[in-house]
Formats: C-alpha cells, sequence, structure tokens
C-alpha cells in the first residue's frame, strides 16, 4: 500500500543571520502510513513547521523528493498543485482563521470556493459540522470574539469541510488550557475514528501527544528518529533520545534507567 | 575588505532582482485572476465602494482648493501680461493632464493603498493567505485580483471628479473672487482642451491606478521577505510605509515618462 506522505533524501538549508548555513532537514527519509496517527515532534528550531510546509507545497526542498500518495508535491504546479492540496486539511498554529468573516463564512469559504453546492446545502452541511463540534450559536461571532480552544475548533471544522484524506495539525494545543488541551486530543481522536483520515501532528506537547501515536518522528538536527510505539522512545540508549525525553517528559519518564 | 565591498553589492543587487522578479511574477498572477472562475463580483463591488467611494470626499477637498489655488496663483501670474483671460484654458489645462491624475492617485495611495498593504500583510503574517493555498483557493483570485479591478475602476473616475470639482474651483477664485469675465474663462477652457489632452490624462490615471495598488498589494503580500523589515506587526508597519512611499515615488516617476512620450 502506498505510504499517504513519503519523504526521500530530503534536504532543507537556510542562511543564518551571520551567513552560515545551517541544514535543518539533512537528508530526511520516512514515510507515513495511510488511516494512521503520526506525530513529529522535536525542539522548536529543529524543522517541525519546515517538515509541514514542504509537504504542502509551500516551501520548495534543495533536494529530495516528498511525495504524497505517491505523486511528488516538490515538481508540482499550478492545477496539479491544487489538486494535490485538496486532499489535505490544515490546522494551522494560529488557527488562520479570516478575521473579517464570521465562524460561519469561515467554515463555508471551502465549500463555496471550492464546490458548486447550493447555498442551502452548504448551510446544513456546515451547521452539522458546528453542531458536532459543539459551536452552534456561535455561527455570527467573529474569530476576535472567539476563546483559543473555539478558535481551534473552527478552525478543525474549516479543514474537514473537503473531507481531506490528510489532516495536518501544526501545534494544535499551543496556550492552551490542560482541560481544553484534553479535549482537543479527544475530538482529534473521535473525529479520526469517525471519518478514517491520515494524521500528521506536529507538537511539542509531550507526552501527552502519544498517547494517540501509532507512530512517532522525532526530529533533531536535522536528522530523525522513528520509533512505533512511545514506550520505545523511553527505552532507547540513545544519548540525544534520553536527553529530548528528560527535558521534555521529566525524570519520571526514565525511571527505568534508574532501575538499571 | 573590498571583496567585503563587492560581496555586499552582489548580494544587494541579486536581493533587488529577485524582488522585482517576484514583483513582476506577481502583477502577471494579478491580473490572470481576471480570467479564473468563480469571479467574486462582490467583492468587487465593496472594493470600489471602499476605494472610490470612500476616496470621495477628501478627492473632493483637495480638488476643490487645488483648483481655487490654481486659480489665484493662475490670475496673479498672468494679470503681470494682461493675459487673465487665458485663467481657464490654463487652469483646466494643468488640472486634466496632470494634477488630476497625479494628486488622486497620490491621495489613493495614502488613503486606500495603505489599507490594502496592512490588510494583505496581516493575513500573511497571521498565515490566513498559507490557509488560502492549503485549502487550493487561489488567493490571487480571490483576494488580489478584485482590489486590481476595483482600483482600476475607481481611479480614472475619481480623477474625472477631481477634474471637473477642481476647474469649478479655479472658476470660483478666478471669477468669483478676482475680476475674470465668466464668457472668456469658459471659451478658454473649451477651445484649449482637445480630446488628446483628456486621453493622457485618462491614460495617466488607469497606470497610476495599476503601480499604486501593484505596489501596495505587492509589498504586503511579500512582507515576510522583505530585507530589514523585521518580523510581526512591526513588519507590517513598515512595509506598510514602504509601499506607500515607492507607490508615490513612481506615480511621480511615471508622470513624467508619459508626459515626455505621450505629450
Amino acid at each position: 500500500m502506498t505510504p499517504a506522505i513519503e519523504f526521500k533524501n530530503v534536504v532543507k538549508t537556510f542562511v543564518k543571520g551571520n551567513g552560515g548555513i545551517q541544514a535543518v532537514l539533512d537528508g530526511v527519509s520516512f514515510s507515513i502510513p495511510a488511516g494512521k496517527t503520526t506525530v513529529i515532534a522535536g525542539g522548536s528550531g529543529q524543522g517541525k513547521s519546515v517538515t509541514l510546509k514542504l509537504v504542502l507545497g509551500l516551501m520548495q526542498p534543495d533536494s529530495g523528493q516528498v511525495l504524497v500518495h505517491g505523486q511528488d508535491v516538490t515538481r508540482a504546479k499550478g492545477k496539479k498543485l491544487e489538486q494535490l492540496r485538496t486532499q489535505f486539511g490544515v490546522l494551522f498554529q494560529g488557527s488562520a482563521l479570516f478575521d473579517s468573516l464570521t465562524v460561519f463564512e469561515n467554515v463555508a469559504l471551502p465549500l463555496r470556493e471550492r464546490t458548486g453546492r447550493t447555498e442551502p446545502e452548504i448551510r446544513q452541511q456546515v451547521g452539522k459540522t458546528l453542531a458536532q463540534l459543539e459551536l452552534t450559536g456561535h455561527e455570527d461571532k467573529y474569530p476576535a470574539q472567539l476563546s483559543g480552544g473555539m478558535k481551534k475548533r473552527v478552525g478543525l471544522a474549516r479543514a474537514m469541510q473537503l473531507n481531506p484524506s490528510i489532516m495536518l495539525f501544526d501545534e494544535p494545543t499551543t496556550g492552551l488550557d490542560p482541560v481544553m488541551t484534553q479535549d482537543i486530543y479527544q475530538l482529534f481522536a473521535g473525529t479520526q475514528a469517525e471519518f478514517g483520515f491520515t494524521s500528521v501532528i506536529v507538537s511539542h506537547d509531550i507526552p501527552k501527544i502519544f498517547n494517540l501515536a501509532d507512530q512517532v518522528i522525532i526530529l533533531n538536527s536535522g536528522k530523525m528518529d522513528i520509533f512505533d510505539s512511545p514506550e520505545k522512545i523511553q527505552w532507547s540508549e540513545e544519548p540525544h533520545i534520553q536527553e529530548f525525553v528528560k527535558t521534555t517528559m521529566g525524570k519520571i519518564y526514565q525511571s527505568h534507567l534508574v532501575e538499571k | 575588505m573590498q571583496s567585503n565591498f563587492i560581496t555586499r553589492l552582489g548580494d544587494t543587487g541579486l536581493y533587488v532582482l529577485t524582488d522585482l522578479g517576484k514583483m513582476t511574477l506577481f502583477l502577471l498572477k494579478a491580473l490572470r485572476g481576471i480570467f479564473r472562475h468563480p469571479f467574486r463580483f462582490g467583492e468587487l463591488v465593496r472594493q470600489v465602494h471602499f476605494i472610490g467611494f470612500g476616496s470621495l470626499a477628501v478627492i473632493f477637498f483637495t480638488a476643490a482648493s487645488t483648483g481655487m489655488v490654481l486659480g489665484l496663483q493662475g490670475y496673479y501670474s498672468l494679470n503681470k501680461f494682461g493675459a487673465e483671460g487665458m485663467l481657464g484654458s490654463a487652469v483646466s489645462l494643468t488640472l486634466i493632464m496632470e494634477l488630476g491624475p497625479v494628486l488622486t492617485a497620490l491621495m489613493v495611495a495614502g488613503r486606500a493603498g495603505s489599507a490594502m498593504c496592512a490588510e494583505i500583510g496581516i493575513m500573511r503574517i497571521s498565515e490566513q493567505i498559507d490557509a488560502l493555498d492549503c485549502m487550493a483557493i487561489d488567493p490571487f483570485r480571490y483576494l488580489i485580483t478584485p482590489k486590481f479591478l476595483a482600483m482600476i475602476i475607481s481611479v480614472p473616475l475619481l480623477t474625472a471628479v477631481f477634474d471637473v470639482v477642481g476647474i469649478a474651483g479655479g472658476y470660483v477664485a478666478g471669477v468669483g473672487l478676482m475680476d475674470v469675465n465668466s464668457g472668456s474663462f469658459i471659451y478658454g477652457m473649451k477651445t484649449s482642451v482637445t480630446n488628446h489632452d483628456i486621453n493622457l490624462g485618462i491614460i495617466k490615471s488607469f497606470v497610476f491606478a495599476l503601480l499604486v495598488v501593484w505596489i501596495c498589494c505587492g509589498r504586503g503580500y511579500f512582507v515576510q521577505e522583505i530585507r530589514g523589515a523585521g518580523f510581526g506587526a512591526e513588519s507590517v508597519s513598515r512595509v506598510t510605509t514602504q509601499a506607500v512611499v515607492f507607490s508615490s515615488i513612481s506615480v511621480l516617476v511615471f508622470d513624467y515618462l508619459l508626459t515626455a512620450v505621450i505629450l
């Protein structure tokens, strides 16, 4: 079965402030299986958002290929790229809602612009999604009038409108309180079970996020490590992984090391 | 030291060329958006209302004061040669060929161009334009093209309003306040203004409209790629200032070029 997303030897470098060159991704290869949840983790500045932008074709790699359902995003242009992008639903870090449009208009936008549906059909579908995400009654509010958690839910509602086969979540819980974070994760698990999309979550909200993950990719200094279960990360012998576990999860997750 | 200077020169040269290239592609994509479906007619109407109708008051005021000053100044100069009968033709030609198009474009750049640049810049930094891209909605067709068309429709019309109000202002100052004969003012205007002069004014206003909307929208769109602009809210404010300055300067430069070529 073709993986949903595949990176083949991807290199992406940036020019640093002092004129030096930093390889954010240094020959990275991995694949993300369809219908599963993959978490991409790593400290800040380790290329998590760059990875997402490469997948979406918002950025081009220096070399290597990024395949989405077997098609190369890096060479796609115009209509082809548009067609590839319709397979994605994206929840942005800052939700990226259109702040001059109401909640209803935000969620209806992809339907209005990308489908030929009539206004009553759009009204019905948007109403249904908003009800699922407990947003009924907030249709006429503007994004500036919403709380952080509500914005995320509106962003999620908008991202789901065109039935994407792949959902990308960029730091979905940044800036939310623990209760809201829990709610958001339950929402992800619920919607994924219902719609069966492939989900890719970029996050540093560790370890909570690992409960959702079928596969974890940790980016570190341009390289990456893949783990098929969260436990394997904790048990890794690699020094940089141990360091990562210690700083992001706290000592309690390293208890096995003490026992040894 | 010398190689350092050369490196910096080359670096800046490359940056400027890349920037010009990006702006050219931006213009082409914005114009291509006219032919893409679905066309956002409602948004076009909203933008024409904002740029055109919204600028009427400021255009009216600028035109009236410019026309009146022209009337007084023209009278003062022409009176020295005993040629105050020429006031009508002097005022109307100056307004139709030069001041009308230029001042309208400058006022619109300050009022609507800055607003467009800031709006697009904020949409860029808050990832709203990326979101459009990701939903496979062409940001040019959706966002930029309606602004281009609205500007190209509104500015020539505003220029026409400017010309009429300005000439009326000149008439009030020259005939009403000074002692120029009403008949000779209107006769001078009628005989000296030709279709060629009016065409020049119209061509200028189209070109200026395109320059202002292109530079203002383009600067906002590339806000994150402009050197020295900084980040976040500050970058938007700096780039907006830069957009208004650049578009005003290019209006003045193109005014000279068009006059030299067409006159």
